[in-house]
C-alpha cells in the first residue's frame, strides 16, 4: 500500500498544525516522522488514520481518496501512545475485538477468531498473558498487545502514535528492535511518530524530519544525520555545536575574527555554523580555526566532554577521544573537521 | 480506626438497632398483622415501586446529561453543571411546594397536561416526578468523574478497528462505566425511597393510592401506634438493606473485569 499526501493543510485555531504538507510512502517501507513538539507529526498520522480532518490537501492510498473514508472503512491499524487498551476486556478479549465487531456478512466463526488471536499473541511473543487484564500487564507488554489488537485487523496500514514514549528507557530499546524485527515479518506499510531521534534513526528505513507543520527534509537515516538539509535538521539531528557568524568577501567571522574557513560558493550575510560535537578537533594553541580555555571535563565511556569558552566568549561543548586528556584551565586550539554553513540568523 | 468505628457506630449502628430493639416489643403475629395490612403493603409498594422506576429513568436520562456535560463544550455548560445540584441543596419541602404548584392543575406544566388528560400533581405520577427530581444528581455525580476518567482515545481505538457507534457505546463505553452507573441507580433508588418532604406535597396522599411509606410512619407516630410505626421502618430497613446489598455484589462484579460477551 502507497500513501500519498499532498499539500496538506490543518488549523487549530489561529496555530497552524500542518501548513502545506507532501509525502510519498512507499509499499512496504517503515517511515519515521520525527520532530519536536508541537512540529504536526502527530496531526498528520492522526489524518492519515482518519481520526482527524485536513481543512485542505488530498490524502490517497494506492491511489484512492482516503478523505472519503472514514477510520472505520480505511482499514487502518493504529497504535496509540498511551495504549487505549479496553480496560474491562481481558488481553484476549482486546486483541479479538477487531474480529468480532465485523459486519456479520464477513464475520469469521469464534473458532477461526480464536486460532488468529492465537497467532497474533504468539506474534507479539504474549500468548502466556491471554486471560490476563490491561491493568495486569507492564506498560511494554501492553504496547505489544496494542500492537496485536492492531494488526488483528490485517491492516492496510500501520500507524504508530509515539509508540515507545510512555516506556522507560531500557524497554524502550528492547521493543525498538522488536518493532524493526517484526517489520520485517510482516511487511505492512508502517508510519510511526517519534520525538526521539535516536529511535528514528534506528527504526525506520527512511525519516522525515518535521518542524512547525512543515516537512525539513525527507531522506534515509544516513541522510539526515550526515547531509542535514535544514539549519533545523542539522540542530535537531545529532549533537550539533551552533556559532553565529558572518560570511563577507569571502571569509567567514564569529563576532570580529576571521575563523580560517573556506567560504567558497556561501551567500553573504548573517549564518549559522554546525559543527557535530566529535568533529571539533583538539590540537595546540594556535593550530586551529577557533581558540579556547576548557572550562571542565567530565569523561563518558570512550570520550571525553569538554565545556570550552572561545576566545570571543561563547561556550561550546565538545566531545574528544580520551587518548590525550584535557584538564581545566588548558588553553587548547579548535579545528572542525566537518562543518557546515546554513544562510540565516 | 478505633475512633472512626465507634463515630460510626453512634452515628449509624446504635439508632438502627434501637429501631430493631423498638419493634421486638411487636409479638410475630402482631408484627405480620400490621405488614400484612392492606395499606400498609400498598404503601410499601409505592415507595419501593415508584423509587425503582424513578431511579431507572433517572440512570438513562443522567447517563444523557453526563454525556453532554463531559463531552460537549457549550456555552452556559458550567451553570447547567451547577444546576444539577439543585435537589441536592434545596430543601426539601421548597421542592416539594414548587413541584406541586408547576404541575398543579392551574400551573404551568399542570394546565397543558391537564388539558391532555394528564394529571399529575396528588395522584402517583407526582410521586414519581418528586423522586426522578431528587435523584437526578445521584446518578450524575457518581458517574461524572468516571466519564472523565475513560480517555476518548478508546472510542478512537475502537473506530479504527472497524466497530460502528453503536459497537462502540455497547462494548466499549457502557461496560468500563457499569459500576458507577450501578452505584448512581443505587444512590437514586435509596434517596426516593426515603424522600419525604418533597413528596408529601405533590402526593395528595391517598391511603392505599398516593400514600408513600415514610409517611404511613409519620401518621402512625402521630397516632401513638410506635410499634407499628417501626415495623414499618423495620421492613423498609431489610428491603433497602437486600437491595444496596445486591447492588453492592453487582458492581463488584462488574468492577472485577469480566470480559463483557
Amino acid at each position: 500500500m502507497t500513501i500519498e499526501v499532498k499539500n496538506l493543510v490543518k488549523k487549530f485555531g489561529s496555530f497552524a498544525a500542518l501548513d502545506g504538507v507532501d509525502l510519498k510512502v512507499n509499499d512496504g517501507e517503515l517511515l519515521a516522522l520525527l520532530g519536536p513538539s508541537g512540529s504536526g507529526k502527530t496531526t498528520l498520522l492522526r489524518i492519515i488514520a482518519g481520526l482527524d480532518w485536513p481543512d485542505a490537501g488530498e490524502v490517497s492510498f494506492n491511489g484512492e481518496d482516503a478523505l472519503a473514508q472514514g477510520a472505520r472503512e480505511r482499514h487502518v491499524g493504529f497504535v496509540f501512545q498511551h495504549y487505549a487498551l479496553f480496560r474491562h476486556m481481558s488481553v484476549f478479549e482486546n486483541v479479538a475485538f477487531g474480529l468480532r465487531v465485523q459486519p456479520r456478512a464477513v464475520r469469521k466463526d469464534e473458532a477461526t477468531i480464536r486460532a488468529r488471536v492465537k497467532e497474533l499473541l504468539d506474534l507479539v511473543q504474549l500468548d502466556w498473558l491471554a486471560d490476563r487484564y490491561p491493568s495486569q500487564l507492564s506498560g511494554g507488554q501492553r504496547q505489544r498487545i496494542a500492537l496485536a489488537r492492531a494488526l488483528a485487523i490485517e491492516p492496510r496500514i500501520l500507524l504508530l502514535d509515539e509508540p515507545f514514549g510512555a516506556l522507560d528507557a531500557k524497554v524502550r530499546k528492547e521493543l525498538r528492535k522488536w518493532l524493526r524485527s517484526l517489520h520485517h515479518e510482516i511487511h505492512v506499510t508502517s508510519i510511526f511518530v517519534t520525538h526521539d531521534q535516536e529511535e528514528a534513526l534506528e527504526v525506520a528505513n527512511r525519516v522525515v524530519v518535521m518542524d512547525k507543520g512543515r516537512i525539513e527534509q525527507i531522506g534515509s537515516p544516513d541522510d539526515v544525520y550526515e547531509t542535514p538539509a535544514t539549519a533545523f535538521v542539522h540542530g535537531f539531528i545529532g549533537e550539533s555545536i551552533e556559532l553565529p557568524v558572518q560570511v563577507e568577501g569571502g571569509v567567514i567571522r564569529l563576532g570580529d575574527r576571521p575563523l580560517n574557513l573556506a567560504a567558497d560558493g556561501l551567500a553573504p550575510g548573517a549564518s549559522k555554523l554546525f559543527v557535530r560535537r566529535h568533529d571539533m578537533l583538539v590540537g595546540p594553541p594556535g593550530s586551529g580555526a577557533l581558540e579556547g580555555a576548557v572550562q571542565h571535563v567530565r569523561n563518558f565511556g570512550p570520550v571525553q566532554r569538554a565545556e570550552v569558552a572561545l576566545s570571543g566568549g561563547e561556550t561550546i561543548e565538545i566531545d574528544a577521544p580520551r587518548d590525550r586528556e584535557l584538564r581545566a584551565g588548558d588553553t587548547i586550539g579548535l579545528n572542525p573537521r566537518r562543518y557546515r554553513i546554513f544562510a540565516g540568523a | 480506626m478505633g475512633l472512626t468505628l465507634s463515630w460510626l457506630s453512634v452515628i449509624i449502628l446504635i439508632p438502627l438497632a434501637g429501631l430493631f430493639l423498638k419493634s421486638l416489643e411487636l409479638s410475630p403475629e402482631q408484627f405480620w398483622n400490621i405488614l400484612s395490612s392492606r395499606r400498609t403493603l400498598n404503601a410499601l409498594r409505592v415507595s419501593f415501586g415508584l423509587a425503582f422506576a424513578a431511579a431507572c429513568v433517572n440512570l438513562v436520562m443522567g447517563s444523557i446529561i453526563v454525556w453532554a456535560l463531559v463531552r460537549y463544550r457549550f456555552p452556559g455548560r458550567r451553570i447547567f453543571d451547577a444546576i444539577v445540584d439543585v435537589p441536592f441543596a434545596l430543601p426539601t419541602a421548597v421542592a416539594g411546594v414548587a413541584l406541586s404548584s408547576l404541575f398543579a392543575e392551574k400551573g404551568w406544566l399542570g394546565a397543558p397536561l391537564a388539558a391532555l388528560g394528564i394529571k399529575v400533581a396528588f395522584t402517583p405520577v407526582g410521586i414519581f416526578v418528586a423522586m426522578i427530581f431528587i435523584g437526578i444528581p445521584f446518578v450524575v455525580r457518581t458517574v461524572q468523574p468516571v466519564l472523565q476518567d475513560l480517555d476518548p482515545e478508546i472510542e478512537e481505538a475502537a473506530g479504527s478497528l472497524g466497530a460502528s457507534r453503536w459497537q462502540t457505546i455497547i462494548r466499549v463505553i457502557l461496560p468500563s462505566l457499569a459500576p458507577a452507573l450501578l452505584t448512581g441507580l443505587a444512590l437514586a433508588f435509596a434517596r426516593a425511597v426515603g424522600e419525604y418532604g418533597s413528596i408529601i406535597f405533590i402526593a395528595g396522599n391517598l391511603p392505599n393510592v398516593s400514600e408513600i411509606a415514610p409517611l404511613l410512619i409519620v401518621i402512625r407516630l402521630s397516632e401513638f401506634r410506635y410499634a407499628d410505626a417501626t415495623a414499618i421502618a423495620v421492613v423498609m430497613l431489610v428491603v433497602s438493606f437486600v437491595i444496596i446489598f445486591a447492588v453492592n455484589r453487582l458492581q463488584r462484579w462488574a468492577q472485577s473485569r469480566i470480559p463483557a460477551r
